[in-house]
């Protein structure tokens, strides 16, 4: 449970986290081992069409929670099922309690519900005098320890055997021995006679379906089944975004859930309860049963168009699964109840402002979330703009808000970085990176070396560089982004001499095009974003082009995807946005996919190069296969390194801000690296070269680090 | 799909959730298994495997309360029924159809017919309104469930008119595949933590 109330408190316990060695290593194995459990599950199954079809049909409920509540209502009453709708957390408590006392209720037995970790139920029922306990393995263990869960399916994943072993041999009073099988069977006969005394059960629910009346659980470990068999009354507490139209509806998430969760091909039980079934000792030999939905907001949110997405959520939780952040720091920092990039939106919403401010910065933007979530959700995207409603709504940070007034004006940013070529004379001591940083400037940044501003900018270059061409086949504009115009520019030209080697290329620079403006979206500036954006689209009057190349797949993946998000309001704009983006494309795919280059354009020597693929680049715009290709046909022998995809710890301003995390995610690539035996590496982004060229740099390893197309253009035949 | 393939599919996805899946020709070969597995069963599993750890007092003294060996089996068909009987009685097993909440502490095996198969996942389909089915189901160590091999259907959506229908009135439905499971200690699958420590599905051929 993340409360850190600044920034600094929230990194010292970042920081701390980073220091809990079992737990660090707990999710380095699950997220190595879920990668290929996920990949077994779907074998078989077309996972992006499933996913569609569920975000589709989560789509369709959501746009009709209130109609589908009443249907539910109607069928479950019919068949004696009591429905209540709350519309705060803590009114649901309240109405739980009720029927608590209502029904002469003491003790309670509860199966797992995220529902009521977000309500705080437990500690609401406790101080009205119930006896609670929680029956789901991991939530007893956590229950015992007074803590909140760290993952959504696995809450004690960040515990060991004897820690376990310990809490046990306290609650039994008796010595327990460190064996996990002995341990499970020991909560198995300790829970037991608390199912059999409940008076009442409390469970989840995984589905609500309202043509029925009829609400479905999944689990495990049977104790959904024993909460909602054994006591006389049965509550069952959902979201009212769990309320879905059909069985149809719910059959299709499990074909995805449980493959999506724990790569497991369906979970031992799917329970179906309709209506009121019979129980011996309840009065008149009948269950007592109610259903509470929980609005707590969720209604509010279905009328928003950017966040009703939120709403899709079918608690998976692949979203932390992937996270390289969520992997560092586990759940108790990576979420206020929710955990994980749903966590990091949901927090903002049920739980407020406070508890939110400084989680969700923690994000990388690196699409892992987005490309693994069972219902499609595009989380990146909403936590950047969780991020900028918390700016507008506190107020920006001064140094936000300097940066987003200079970036949007093109002209003195370009003379800011030019002075800094001078500037930066005394510390370069004549090397291509920042050496003797004024420290208390650049605190924590000394894992990696900053490189230094380059002498002449690309831009400078071009009118001496550009290729004549008398007959151009393809119009081309070059989009450089900020870093390989000022710190890089050998990339560009790099990129250039390759492009030219194909005859009828026509390449422009348009020169008033600036930086692209993924850093104000990953600050929080949106306004200033847009300025940028509509600045640039003026800058490269697309009309003009066949394709805006560019070589850096942050800006690629943002000048293609961001900048028609950034105009969804402004139809004039977004179809300007959709003709920009319609062109835009990365260097590798152009270069393999349209020019068609291939191995007889190059020779020399062959030599072993591994390849990190950036973020933006594999998932942003989906490319893999383009650049790995080139390096074949470039006649280099391309080493495969483990976890080629995960990011390497730069996200722009992220790595700035949490350098503590961005140090241990760098740390990591290296090594990855370094165990394929190249001494070389290849990518398709100057902002992983300058985090990656950094790291090595810094702990003086001798690695080439370079971009694909400067490879390609040394071993061009024709230059 | 033919009805063998169906058959094979599931047998295959059931073991690999560690469930046991028999072919049998006939009821009374179905009940002379039941008898065998729980004749062959240590008398409380439990005790095998936690037993032998040492518990507080409520949790002990819930073990107090089952002493012979106990077979559940409640609305089983009356040919199962006269079969069983007979078997239970020759080798010395108790055999109820009802009364499972006195025996909250655990039974030997509870038996139960499927209402359906699913072939894709490996599950069995038991509709489980009437408690005594459920606690049978839910308390033995060992779940044993009659399959009959018509009643197997490709995959979740195939039985989904059915369901429907039986969602029509107050119903409990659940789809079991393989045991009870958790991996809530360092990831570490651990089978029988509430439920079932096993399960057995017995496929009777079509006659
Ligand atoms: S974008 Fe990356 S860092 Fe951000 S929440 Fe998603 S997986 Fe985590
Ligand atoms: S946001 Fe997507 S991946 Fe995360 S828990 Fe929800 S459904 Fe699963």
């Amino acid at each position: 449970m993340q409360d850190a109330t600044t920034l600094k408190e929230y990194r010292k316990q970042l920081r701390e986290a980073l220091e809990n060695d079992f737990q660090r290593q707990a999710l380095d194995n699950f997220a190595v081992a879920y990668r290929t459990s996920r990949a077994n599950a779907f074998a078989d199954i077309d996972a992006p069409e499933l996913i569609a079809e569920i975000a589709a049909a989560k789509d369709e409920s959501i746009g009709r929670l209130e109609e589908l509540f009443q249907e539910f209502k109607r069928h479950a009453e019919a068949a004696g099922t009591k429905v209540h709708l709350a519309a705060t957390a803590h009114e649901a408590n309240e109405i739980i309690a009720r029927i608590g006392k209502e029904n002469n209720v003491k003790t309670i037995v509860k199966s797992k519900s995220m529902t009521a970790e977000e309500t705080h139920l437990n500690d609401h029922l406790e101080a009205q005098g119930f006896e609670v306990t929680e029956t789901d393995l991991g939530e007893w263990i956590i229950q015992l320890r007074h803590e909140g869960p760290t993952h959504m399916v696995m809450p004690a994943i960040h515990l060991s055997r004897y820690q376990v072993a310990d809490l046990f041999s306290e609650v039994t009073h008796k010595q327990q021995d460190v064996d996990i099988q002995k341990l499970v069977k020991v909560a198995r006969r300790e829970l037991r006679p608390k199912f059999c005394q409940a008076d009442m059960g409390i469970s989840g629910a995984n589905f609500a379906i309202a043509a029925t009346g009829t609400i479905g659980l999944i689990t495990n470990e049977g104790n959904g089944r024993l909460t909602t068999t054994l006591p006389r009354v049965h509550v069952a507490l959902a979201g009212v975004d769990k309320l879905m139209p059909t069985l149809h509806d719910a059959l299709r998430i499990i074909r995805c859930l449980p493959k999506n969760a724990t790569g497991q091909a369906i979970t031992s039980y799917v329970t179906w309860i309709t209506g009121t079934v019979p129980c011996e000792p309840s009065p008149g030999g009948t269950k007592v049963k109610h259903v509470v939905f929980l609005d707590n907001g969720r209604l509010a949110m279905a009328r928003d168009p950017e966040f009703k997405q939120v709403l899709r959520c079918i608690r998976c939780g692949a979203c932390a699964n992937v996270c390289p952040i969520y992997r560092l720091v586990g759940g108790h920092k990576y979420g206020h109840i929710y955990i994980g990039a749903i966590g990091l939106v949901a927090t903002y919403f049920f739980h407020g402002r406070e508890k939110a401010k400084n989680l969700v910065q923690n994000c990388l933007n690196c699409g892992a979330c987005k490309a693994v979530c069972a219902a499609g959700i595009d989380l990146p995207t909403l936590i950047k703009e969780v991020h900028a409603r918390i700016q507008d709504e506190e107020g920006h940070p001064l140094y936000s808000t300097a940066v987003g007034q200079v970036l949007k004006n093109r002209k003195l940013f370009h003379t800011m970085l030019k002075s800094a070529r001078l500037l930066q004379k005394p510390v370069t001591g004549g090397t291509p990176y920042l050496r003797h940083l004024p420290m208390f400037l650049f605190k924590d940044q000394d894992f990696r070396a900053l490189p230094a501003v380059a002498d002449e900018a690309f831009r400078d270059k071009w009118e001496r560089i550009k290729p004549r061409v008398a007959d151009a086949k393809l119009k081309v504009a070059l989009f450089s982004g900020c870093v390989q115009d000022f710190v890089y520019p050998e990339q560009m030209e790099a990129a250039v001499a390759v492009i030219a080697s194909k005859q009828g290329v026509a390449m422009e620079y348009p020169m008033g095009q600036s930086c692209c403006g993924l850093p104000l979206q990953m600050m929080g500036e949106k306004q200033a974003g847009r300025e940028l954006a509509a600045h640039n689209m003026n800058a490269i009057d697309a009309q003009d082009f066949d394709y805006i190349v560019t070589m850096c797949a942050s800006c690629a993946s943002y000048l293609k995807h961001g900048y028609k998000r950034l105009f969804a309001d402004d139809p004039a704009m977004a179809y300007k946005a959709a003709q920009f983006a319609h062109r835009v494309i990365d260097f590798s795919s152009f270069v393999r996919d349209v020019l068609g280059i291939a191995d007889e354009s190059f020779t020399g020597p062959s030599k072993k190069v591994t390849y990190h693929a950036p973020c933006h680049l594999c998932r942003g715009l989906g490319v893999t296969e383009a650049p790995r290709a080139l390096l074949g046909e470039a006649g280099l022998e391309y080493v495969p390194a483990a976890e080629e995809d995960v990011c390497c710890g730069f996200g722009g301003t992220f790595s700035v801000k949490f350098p503590e995390l961005s140090r241990e995610l760098l740390g990591k690539k290296l090594a990855n690296l370094k165990a394929t035996g190249a001494t070389a590496m290849a990518t398709d982004c100057p902002g992983c070269i300058m985090q990656i060229r950094g790291g090595f740099e810094a702990e003086k390893t001798p690695f080439e680090v370079r971009h694909v197309a400067e490879y390609l253009a040394e071993r061009l035949k024709h230059k | 799909m033919t009805t063998p393939n169906l058959v094979e599919q599931l047998t295959t996805k059931a073991g690999l959730v560690s469930a046991t899946v028999r072919c049998v020709a006939s009821m009374d070969e179905a009940m002379a298994y039941v008898a065998d597995v729980c004749v062959g069963k240590e008398a409380c599993q439990i005790l095998a495997s936690g037993c032998d750890a040492p518990l507080s007092g409520t949790a002990e003294a819930l073990c107090e309360t089952k002493q012979d060996k106990i077979i559940c089996a409640p609305e089983m068909p009356e040919d199962a029924m006269a079969a069983l009987s007979a078997q239970c009685a020759e080798r010395g097993v108790k055999l109820i159809t009802s009364g499972m909440r006195s025996y909250l502490g655990g039974i030997d095996i509870g038996l139960t017919m499927a209402a359906a198969g699913i072939a894709e996942t490996g599950t069995v389909v038991v509709r489980s309104t009437n408690e005594e089915v459920r606690l049978a189901s839910m308390i033995a160590e060992i779940h044993i469930a009659v399959l009959p091999a018509s009643a197997i259907v490709a995959d979740s959506y195939a039985l989904e008119p059915r369901l429907v229908e039986w969602m029509g009135q107050p119903d409990f439905t659940a789809f079991v595949t393989g045991p009870s499971r958790t991996a809530d200690i360092e990831r570490v699958l651990a089978l029988g933590v509430h439920g079932p420590l096993e399960l057995h599905i017995l496929i009777l051929e079509d006659k």
